[in-house]
């Protein structure tokens, strides 16, 4: 298990180099650089500002520069926010986007699982067609449709039930209040409940197809008992492969949740990097969110291990 | 289910009824599916052919009527616009026509994106498949190198670097999407190709070119096509999310997801901006999705 | 006193898309304490389904009308609480396939003590030892250690002793067996078999027997039902049933069970062989476990020689594993060969040979008649496919004609040639892999397992035409099988494979009434036949155990246990009598 893991996490090294090179000279074979777009500085300025970024090198030189800092856990400075270095803009964004991402995560597999198992256990009835259509109308609109219709229904009219004003806060981070918290994570949770239910009742309708069921069923067990200790874990084996890209998703999604809300994630950071070509900051947080997704794998493929008896982690 | 051949009276030379025959009854018989079918066609064709019955150009500006609502619009507004079924955006511009003109785009993203992940997926995952060894261990570790990029910070990067390219925005979308396919495709080969009646078209003498042409290929069309239907939606949903953050289509051509942007904007005071190509993309998705879940309940029947 | 099952007027009834199907049509039966009921039928004779449907296991689009009573309360629409305290105490069942029907992530113990713990209200721990006592008693050895197994560390017989120990282990007064050892080896049902009896006998269980196979019922049942295509056609006590059958069905069953005296004599071998193999090996590399596993070659022939004559039927016979389908592979140079010759008509066939052109002269039939036709091909295409592929000059009408012939003459309405195989019964897909192997006109045909996987009514027919195709055209034929009764209707001479060598080889007739090796002899003691006096009354010589791993080197000496010392040594054959040879043992 030990040397399991050990190979996994050296596995990762060359993907991930991989991935910081491809970044690496993507962002750079983009026209204009850092400091286009601001007034014109004078000559000498800029060649010093340059000097000082080691921008003036040959391109190779500075990516061997560039890997030289990060195997020793510097990301460098941010060429934009020029008081910060990226690995503190990071510092303060991730702890946002993870408690948003995990949250939705969390959120859309308990849920998502709960909706797919009871369609799954009243297939062809009007409970899984419910459910059904719901699912698809989650996957098929857009969070940055639902974002606004939530924010103008809650946020914006209010709605008031039994006396309780049902309002909530529609931007703002608001140091982590759970509150401001509930419409951004409902929106980015949606459309992964959605699929998740959709996978869950697929799985499960399968499952409960299989012999061992039957055998079950012999026995005497009550239907809440197979479920449990006979079908779940067989069920959850696709859910759990689907693990690294729902966790891709959401990132991907965040990028849209943080910018209607206003939230200081890491996913502002990036589409803003992205578009004043702050190569370091861009780079770090795609280094960030690969480690993220290659952990996240590793994790789900311990889990199938533990799920299934059958499959050997070698 | 029992002896159905023994009661089978024999008449002069029977048409067989092939697996496709079968599928194509059970697809025309999923009202979902058809009805998914009809609004897609409906949406295509006047789409295709809006430039020729609207009297208005997608990118005509009018400062008269800037944001009014559709004559027939319920509620109490600003200002209205005659002859403007969907009412106007925040330059006048007819709403319809440019939600007609954001499906043309929308479409077309999707549709072409997706053959290129078709192109790339079906030979790369078909090669592999098919060779299988030691080179199809290869080719599919860097598959899975590829699956832990964050592929749509590559597609953001890439649409930052070559400027918002409108061709580039198709090659790119399906570059991120062709992995998927690749694997389904390789798995379906190598399922088919361990089969008994390959090895009995060998036993027979068919050389692997003929094997490849009237087996392997039959048999895996029908995975991939409910794979492909199920990816238009997803890559029109990729579109109108790098165009949400400014990064797709340019103005004055449109889409969907830069009209919904718009309208997002404009929400509280103009809903219909927002209401109409929402509207519109979301039935567009919903008939792609239930076309996929027909066609795969169609060729896979296991009355799910 | 009333019987303990008792079955009326039942009816099971299933909504398809294509239409409603009438599975069990107006069933009755009688179970009474401690007896065997014996229900004979082919596939799709709604045999399982009324036993299923009776306690309520039926598939949602399923329904079941009629009464069932046990022990006099009508059970049939009896709420699920009072059917779930019944399944699994009361009455419980064993399954076909020991695989697939035990959940394959929990552990062994935890599966069989489930049942135990829910319906006697036991702690986990009295549990756990009945549990051992259990594994004991249907013969598992090492029964602690197999608890904390999961399934497929088993082998097949090991997982369907444990499904019996799970049936057993609440004392239930009837157990349902559904084609429990189909899935099995001979030598392997023979144990479970010896099992089941011993389960009637000493714990007075009622049985009731489901299956296809006629001799599996005689050694036990009491009494028989014999169903087709959802009806009971004819029920009575066991004698009466196989020795005065009054059904013109059940006639038919028995008859289509090979008979003794059908062995056909010797070929008369003249001239050289059609077919010569000279020490063939086959092995694959098999990777340990872990990350520097070593590999190992797994030996699935491992020096096998015989030869063939025009005209003459070899039977292949062994348990699964013991390399016989990779034998046929290997002479067909489907699969290479890793050391050894395979000569035909004095040609050694090599890497180097073309062996495209020379598939005309040999062709093969497969196990499963669906899986070897290709799902969207015609099947007067596939049929056709090797005469277009070996001889593309041939005019499309020629082509077209030939293939109606050799439809015809393997028994297909020519007008069928645009079917599909879905369109088609098993045994008519024999018929078209038949077809598309003698159409190009082989001189040797190989039946892989050709008839396994049919109906036996139906197997008897196949077997009879390739009888037949081989009198009219001199055909030499390889013809495997797991099944030794099958094998002795067709063979002139039969070798017996075990690991990957010979273990016997002699004419036909010979080996059946005198088999020399003790694996011979133990895979004819386990050979059912549809004689109940017989059976009951047959002395059994059972091997211990499941098969050994062919990846243990000291495998090869099961039989010869005096040259352990010398793990590599390869038992030699020795000549008993003039062609027959016999491999040595202690």
């Amino acid at each position: 298990m030990m040397r399991y893991a050990l190979r996994r996490f050296l596995g990762a090294i060359p993907t991930l180099f991989v991935i910081i090179t491809l970044a690496f000279f993507m962002m750079r074979a983009a026209p204009g650089g850092p400091f286009d777009s601001e007034r014109r500085l004078p000559p000498e300025v800029e060649r010093n500002v340059k000097a000082a970024y080691n921008l003036d090198k040959p391109l190779a030189q500075q990516y061997l520069i560039y890997l030289g800092k990060l195997a020793q856990g510097d990301l460098g400075p941010s060429y934009k926010n020029k008081d910060f270095t990226v690995t503190q803009l990071i510092g303060t964004g991730l702890p946002v986007s993870a408690r948003l991402g995990l949250t939705a995560m969390a959120l859309a597999l308990l849920l998502g699982s709960f909706l797919g198992i009871c369609a799954a256990l009243r297939q062809n009835k009007w409970q899984d067609y419910s459910v059904m259509s719901v699912a698809m109308l989650g996957i098929t609109i857009p969070t940055f449709v639902t974002a606004p219709i939530l924010t103008l229904v809650f946020g914006i009219y209010g709605i008031t039930l039994f006396g309780h004003d049902l309002s909530l806060p529609v931007g703002g981070w608001n140091g982590g209040a759970w509150r401001n918290m509930i419409l951004p994570v409902i929106v980015l949770a949606l459309p992964q409940t959605a699929i998740v239910a959709r996978m869950m009742r697929g799985s499960m309708v399968e499952v409960l197809r299989a012999n061992y069921i039957r055998t079950a069923r012999a026995k005497g067990l009550a239907v809440g008992r197979i479920v449990l200790s006979h079908a779940l874990r067989a069920a959850a084996l696709p859910l759990v492969s689907y693990l690294g890209p729902a966790l891709a998703a959401i990132l991907t999604g965040s990028l849209v949740v943080e910018q209607i809300f206003g939230l200081p994630g890491i996913g502002r950071y990036f589409v803003q990097g992205a578009l004043n070509r702050d190569y370091t900051l861009v780079l770090g947080v795609v280094i960030c969110y690969a480690s993220l997704i290659i952990a996240l794998n590793f994790l789900a493929d311990m889990m199938v291990a533990w799920l299934d008896p059958r499959v050997r982690l070698t | 289910m029992i002896a159905t051949g023994q009661t089978l009276k024999a008449v002069e030379e029977v048409k067989g009824r092939s697996l496709w025959v079968d599928a194509r009854r059970r697809l025309l018989r999923n009202r979902a599916a058809m009805a998914g079918m009809i609004i897609l066609a409906l949406i295509t064709l006047l789409a295709l052919l809006a430039p020729f019955f609207l009297p208005f150009a997608y990118d005509e500006i009018n400062y008269d009527i800037i944001a009014c609502a559709p004559n027939w619009w319920p509620a109490e507004t600003v200002c209205r616009a005659p002859g403007h079924i969907f009412g106007t955006d925040g330059v006048g511009r007819d709403l319809f026509v440019r939600v007609l003109f954001g499906a043309r785009v929308s479409l077309a993203v999707g549709l072409v994106a997706t053959l290129v992940s078709l192109l790339i997926g079906v030979l790369y995952g078909a090669t592999a498949g098919y060779l299988g060894g030691r080179i199809d261990g290869l080719m599919m570790r860097i598959v899975d190198v590829l699956y832990s990029l964050p592929f749509v910070f590559f597609v953001i990067i890439l649409m930052v670097i070559f400027d918002r390219n409108f061709i580039l925005l198709f090659v790119a979308i399906g570059a991120v999407e062709w992995l998927t396919m690749a694997r389904i495709v390789r798995g379906q080969t190598l399922s088919i190709k361990q089969k008994e009646f390959i090895e009995a078209a060998r036993a027979g003498g068919v050389g692997t070119p003929g094997i490849i042409t009237r087996h392997i290929i039959p048999n895996v069309v029908g995975p991939v096509m409910v794979y492909v239907t199920l990816t238009v939606p997803g890559l029109i949903l990729t579109e109108s999310f790098l165009s949400f953050l400014g990064l797709g289509i340019q103005e004055p051509l449109t889409s969907w997801g830069v009209l919904i942007s718009d309208g997002a904007d404009q929400m509280e005071t103009a809903p219909w901006m927002l209401l109409f190509p929402a509207l519109f993309m979301a039935v567009t998705l919903f008939s792609f999705n239930f076309i996929g879940d027909g066609l795969r309940d169609a060729l896979d029947p296991k009355d799910r | 006193m009333s019987a303990l099952l008792e079955i009326t007027d039942f009816n099971v009834h299933f909504a398809l898309a294509d239409g409603d199907v009438h599975a069990v049509k107006n069933a009755s039966l009688t179970i009474q304490e401690g007896e065997c009921l014996g229900v004979v039928g082919e596939s799709g004779s709604g045999k399982s389904q009324l036993f299923l449907a009776a306690f309520g296991l039926l598939a949602a689009n399923g329904r079941a009308t009629g009464s069932v009573k046990y022990r006099g309360e009508e059970i049939l629409g009896a709420s699920p609480e009072r059917l779930n305290t019944l399944r699994g105490s009361g009455v419980t069942m064993i399954f076909q396939d020991p695989l697939t029907s035990l959940t394959p992530h929990l552990k062994v113990g935890a599966q069989i003590t489930e049942a135990l713990m829910l319906h006697r209200k036991i702690s986990r721990a009295e549990a756990q030892v009945r549990a051992r006592d259990m594994l004991d008693y249907v013969r598992i050895p090492e029964s602690a250690r197999r608890l904390r197994q999961y399934p497929h560390e088993l082998s097949g017989g090991m997982r369907q002793r444990v499904m019996i120990a799970m049936a057993t282990i609440t004392g239930p007064d009837l157990i349902i067996a559904d084609e429990p050892t189909t899935a099995l080896d001979v030598t392997v049902q023979a144990q479970i078999l010896e099992i089941l009896r011993a389960l009637k006998n000493e714990k007075q269980t009622a049985i009731a027997m489901v299956s296809h196979d006629m001799g599996v019922i005689a050694g036990l049942a009491d009494r028989v039902q014999v169903m087709r295509h959802g009806e009971i056609v004819e029920s009575g006590n066991a004698d009466e049933i196989f020795y005065a059958p009054k059904h013109d069905y059940t006639r038919l069953l028995l008859a289509a069970i090979p008979k003794a005296d059908e062995t056909p004599p010797p070929a008369t071998a003249i001239g050289a062989p059609l077919l010569a193999v000279e020490e063939l090996k086959v092995s694959f590399p098999v990777k340990d476990k872990g990350l520097f596993g070593k590999t190992r070659q797994l030996r699935a022939v491992d020096g096998i020689s015989f030869s063939l004559h025009q005209g003459e039927t070899l039977g292949v016979v062994g348990e699964s594993g013991c390399g016989k389908s990779t034998l046929a592979r290997a002479v067909l140079q489907l699969l290479p060969k890793s050391q050894g010759r395979v000569v035909w008509l004095g040609r050694d066939l090599d890497a180097h040979a073309d062996i495209r052109k020379l598939r005309e002269e040999f062709q093969i039939v497969f196990q499963d008649p669906l899986a070897s036709l290709d799902p969207r091909m015609p099947i007067g295409l596939s049929i056709a496919e090797p005469l277009k592929a070996l001889e593309p000059h041939l005019p499309r009408e020629t082509v077209r004609g030939r293939a109606r012939a050799i439809m015809q003459r393997v028994g297909l309405d020519p007008a069928w040639i645009n079917r599909y195989p879905h369109e088609l019964s098993g045994g008519q897909n024999q018929r078209v892999g038949l077809a598309r192997a003698m159409i190009v006109g082989p001189k040797m045909l190989v039946c892989d397992e050709a008839v396994s996987a049919l109906d036996v009514s139906i197997q008897a027919q196949i077997v009879e035409l390739i009888r037949d195709l081989q009198k009219e055209t001199g055909l030499a034929l390889i013809f495997i099988s797991h099944d030794l009764s099958v094998v002795r209707r067709l063979s002139h001479r039969v070798m017996v494979l075990y690991l990957g060598r010979v273990v016997e080889l002699a004419p036909s007739a010979m080996l059946y009434t005198n088999p020399r090796h003790p694996y011979t002899r133990a895979l004819l003691s386990a050979v059912l036949s549809p004689d109940p006096r017989a059976e009951r009354a047959k002395k059994r010589e059972l091997l211990t155990g499941d098969l050994p791993s062919p990846l243990d080197p000291r495998a090869q000496l099961t039989f010869l246990k005096s040259r352990l010392g010398e793990p590599d040594y390869r038992p030699k054959l020795e000549q008993v009598a003039t062609g027959h040879w016999v491999a040595e043992h202690d």
